[in-house]
Parts: structure tokens; sequence; C-alpha cells
């Protein structure tokens, strides 16, 4: 091929070139980006990173981006927490947190899919782009289109969380409610693909758009001083994270960048939205759509378009998948914020108890390096957390009055004396 | 029944050019089986060795995914919009 990368069939392994397709013309099969890796090994070269900015862009070479492709802004480039008091409550030594709930400029991990489907938009000439949405993808659409002047129109379930659906109308972005669940905002984005010449990012530009999510795989392994982890525990939706992550992992052996070694992938999603972990624990051999019901909206995929893939990576590995409770969602999210000082949305509140879980199951060990996906800001999500936080009194601005809510808050003077002594 | 299946424009190069199709039909296992036998081209795309419907192919009743409706038995009435969506893509 030409160039160094093109559509090929995930099935029947027919190539496409480059086109804003998503689906193989022959069998109906989903399309990925495949590389000359042959060639690509004679190019690339991991020690001239170094120079380069710490954002998602410094993996250029690795991105179907096109030929004179310049970083548009600093998508990614997001911390890798080591979580210490999180990992002692739980028992484990070596557990880190890549925080994507700070990327930018939207704040989700969202932001790297979108870098690299606009820049399959600008190639392809589409003026127009847009999305289906759980929330976080809006988000990100509508940010970068207007930094990068795409007129956007994204498609959102009616019911979105309010927060979700303000942080789209800001940046200016034509936001068109769905009377129905994400599905149903899904299937009428396939036929509006198939209708309109717009570049829909996780419908045409599909297969560009979900090479953006490898970075948060790269990412992981450069901030580990090149290495891999043991597990990585990953919230999933359409499935599509956890399978770039492995793709990025492969990748980077295949490079030479790292050492390679077997990694479990473990897959987290809300028991009210659990198409692909039950697959998993009931060992079906395809998943059943489900009904979202569940406050972890950005999650609230019933039919995930890569459910087959995600069930296949995570049997094939060796991890394992599973799913929490809302209360239990709830609880991640504050337990993440009171360890770790991290704020994170419903998601992240997942991929907590998940992990929780697997590891009182067994399945992760206490020595084991372990890396839990962050994928969204708790800021987004306020309303699934307000009610464990009432409104608390106010009082004078006086000492006196503080003294006398402190006896209150503390139940006697005493108490109050013995924490003013305090230095 | 008589219902109407809408064909994506992926699977029209099978249909004649055909954007939909008028047929009468009881459930959706009929609807699927007469499109095929019109098209036959199009049969190893609807089904798979086995006979399932293919992986990757969504099939809607009306506004429904069939497999919340029973799958491909559930039943059909007067006026139905049968969709095929080849591969569901978001997330």
């Amino acid at each position: 091929m030409s160039e160094l990368h093109q559509l090929r069939c995930r099935e029947c392994g027919k190539t496409w070139g480059n086109a804003p397709r998503s689906f193989c013309e022959e069998c109906f099969s989903p399309l990925e980006i495949f590389y000359d890796y042959s060639a690509l090994k004679k190019t690339v070269r991991r020690d001239r990173l170094a120079s380069r900015s710490f954002t998602m862009w410094r993996y250029a070479e690795l991105l179907p981006l096109p030929e004179g492709f310049r970083a548009p802004n600093a998508a990614g480039g997001t911390p890798l927490v080591a979580a210490r008091k999180l990992g002692a409550r739980w028992g484990l030594t070596n557990l880190h947190l890549k925080n994507d709930a700070v990327c930018f400029p939207s704040l989700s991990f969202k932001d790297r899919v979108v870098g690299t489907a606009l820049a399959a938009a600008r190639r392809f000439g589409f003026e127009t782009v847009g999305c289906s949405s759980t929330g976080n993808l809006a988000n990100a659409v509508a940010a970068q289109s207007a930094q990068q002047g795409f007129d956007a129109c994204v498609f959102i379930p009616a019911d979105l969380e309010p927060a979700k659906i303000l942080n789209t109308a800001v940046y200016g972005a034509r936001i068109v409610r769905i009377n129905g669940n994400y599905d149903h905002v899904n299937r009428l984005c396939a036929q509006i693909a198939d209708r309109f010449h717009w570049g829909l990012v996780n419908v045409n530009l599909r297969p560009y758009y979900a090479e953006g999510s490898k970075t948060h795989g790269y990412e992981i392994a450069e901030q580990l001083g090149w290495r891999l982890p043991d597990n990585v525990v990953v919230p999933m939706a359409g499935g599509s994270l956890i399978t770039k992550i492995a793709k990025a992992f492969r990748e980077l052996v295949e490079f030479g960048w790292v050492e390679a070694k077997p990694v479990k992938f473990f897959g987290a999603q809300a028991t009210g939205c659990s198409p692909i972990s039950t697959a998993v624990r009931r060992h079906l051999a395809r998943f059943e759509p489900q009904k979202p019901d569940t406050i972890a909206r950005s999650l609230a995929i019933g039919n995930p378009a890569d459910g087959p893939y995600a069930i296949k990576l995570i049997r094939e590995s060796g991890g394992w998948a599973d799913d929490v409770s809302d209360p239990e969602i709830v609880a991640g999210i504050k337990v993440l914020a009171e360890t770790e000082g991290i704020f994170a949305e419903t998601a992240g509140g997942v991929t907590i108890g998940v992990a929780q879980k697997l590891i009182r199951d067994g399945r992760i060990l206490p020595n084991d390096l372990t890396v839990l996906s962050i994928t969204g800001n708790g800021l987004k999500t306020t309303d699934a957390i307000v009610a464990e936080y009432p409104v608390t009194e106010a009082i004078a601005p006086r000492l006196d009055a503080f003294e006398a809510y402190l006896d209150r808050q503390l139940g006697t003077p005493a108490a109050t004396a013995a924490v003013a002594s305090r230095s | 029944m008589h219902v109407t299946i809408e064909i994506p424009t992926a699977f029209r190069r099978f249909t004649d050019g055909a954007p939909k199709i008028d047929c009468a039909a009881t459930t959706i296992a009929e609807a699927l089986s007469h499109l095929t036998s019109r098209f036959p081209d199009l049969s190893k795309h609807v089904r798979d060795d086995s006979g399932q419907i293919r992986q990757f192919l969504n099939v809607y009743l009306n506004e429904e995914d069939i497999r919340f409706l029973g799958g491909e038995s559930c039943a059909l009435h007067e006026g139905d919009r049968v969709l095929l969506v080849p591969s569901i893509a978001g997330g």
C-alpha cells in the first residue's frame, strides 16, 4: 500500500484503502485500520519521542493521520498516578491510575478518539461532523469542532445528564435529542450516515476514531518506563477502548519498544448495562443486548459494537469481566476521591468497583502491576452523587458561632477544646 | 401481513437498487426468507453457515431490535417496517 495504513476487514481480511466507511462491503463485518508494520518499523524510533510534547500526538506515526498532519491541540498526555493510598486500602503494592478525567480539552478519553476522527474528517473533505453519544463524545466533538472549524451536529438520548448537554451546547454545536436510549440513537445515526454526506466520527469514521484510543495504551507503557503492566481494568461501553489498549501494547512489542509479556485485560460494566460482562461471566458464545438501566450513563450501550472483540480479548488474555450495582458505583467514586483526590464520573466508579471485586476474588494479585483506566470527569455526573452530600448548615462569621458549630458536630465542648489545642 | 423491508445502501447492489421491498409475511423469519429468495445473492450476508442471522447484522422491527422481541420468530403486523443495519457502529 502507498500509505502505511489502510482499512481492513476484521473478519474476511479484505483491504479498502482509506475512505469514510466502517464496514466491509464484501462481508459486512467491521473494518479497522491495518498498518504496514514492516515498513513502519524501519521509520519509527522510540528515542525520537523524547523531544516531543507529552500529548497523544507524540505517537503520530502510529496513528492513521494524513500526510502533512499538524497537531491541532494538546489532547492526551494525561497523568499515570501511583495510587498508594487506594492500593494500601486494597492490599495492593503496585496500583496505578491512568487519569483521563483530566484529558484536554473536554475531560474524557473521548478527546483522543475525536482527535484522530477529525483528522480523517478533514482529509475526506467533510464540513459537518457528528456522532451518536452518551455525553462525553458529544462534548469532545463539540469542543474540537469549534476549534478546528467544523459544523458539529450531535445526537444524544433525550434524558442525558444536564451537565453533559450543557458541556456540548456551550461550544455552539447543534444538539439533536432523541426520544430513546443510546442504541436507538446509534441506529438512527447508521441511517443518517447512509443518507447524508456527514462525517459521523463513530459511524463512518469509526475505524479512524477508534485508533485514537491506542494512545491511552501507549502512554501507560511509556509512563511505566516502557514496560507493560500485568493487568489493566477498563470500563466498557461499546467495548472499543479495551481492544485498542491491547492493540497499542501489541504494536509496542512489535516495534521492540517494550518487552513482550502477558497482560490480562479486565472489563468493567455496570450491572444495569452489562452485555459484555454477562457474556464473559456466563461463558456465552455471543452477547445478548440489554436495555440499559444504570446511573453509569456513559457506559449505557446495550448493543456494543465491539462486544464480540472485547469478549474474545478478555478470554484469550486470561482476564475477566464483571459488573457492579449503582450503589457500588457511587461507593467507587467516593473511595477514589477520598484516597487519591481524583473525582471520576460514574464510569470511574464502575472501574473502581469492579477492580475491588477482582481483587477480592483473587483475579488480581497483591503484587501485580495493575493499571485502572479512569476515563471521564466527575464534574459531568454530579447528579449521580448529589444525594450523598446534603447541604450543610450555614453559621455566622464569628468565632463563638464556629465553636458552637464544633460543639454540635463533635458532641461536647471538651471535644472542641481538644481540637483547638492541636497544632 | 403486508410489511416493508428497508434495504440499506450497502445491500442495494443485491436488490437491483431497490431501497425497500414490500412482502407478505407473518414473522421476521418469513420476511427474511422472502427477501433472500427474491435476491439470492443476499442470502450469505443475512445468515451464516449455521443458518443464524449473521453476528454483525442487526434486524429491527419498527423501532426495536428483534432480539428484544423474541428473535426472528416474532410476529409481524400489517404495515410493519423491517430495517436491516449491516454492522452497527457507535460507542
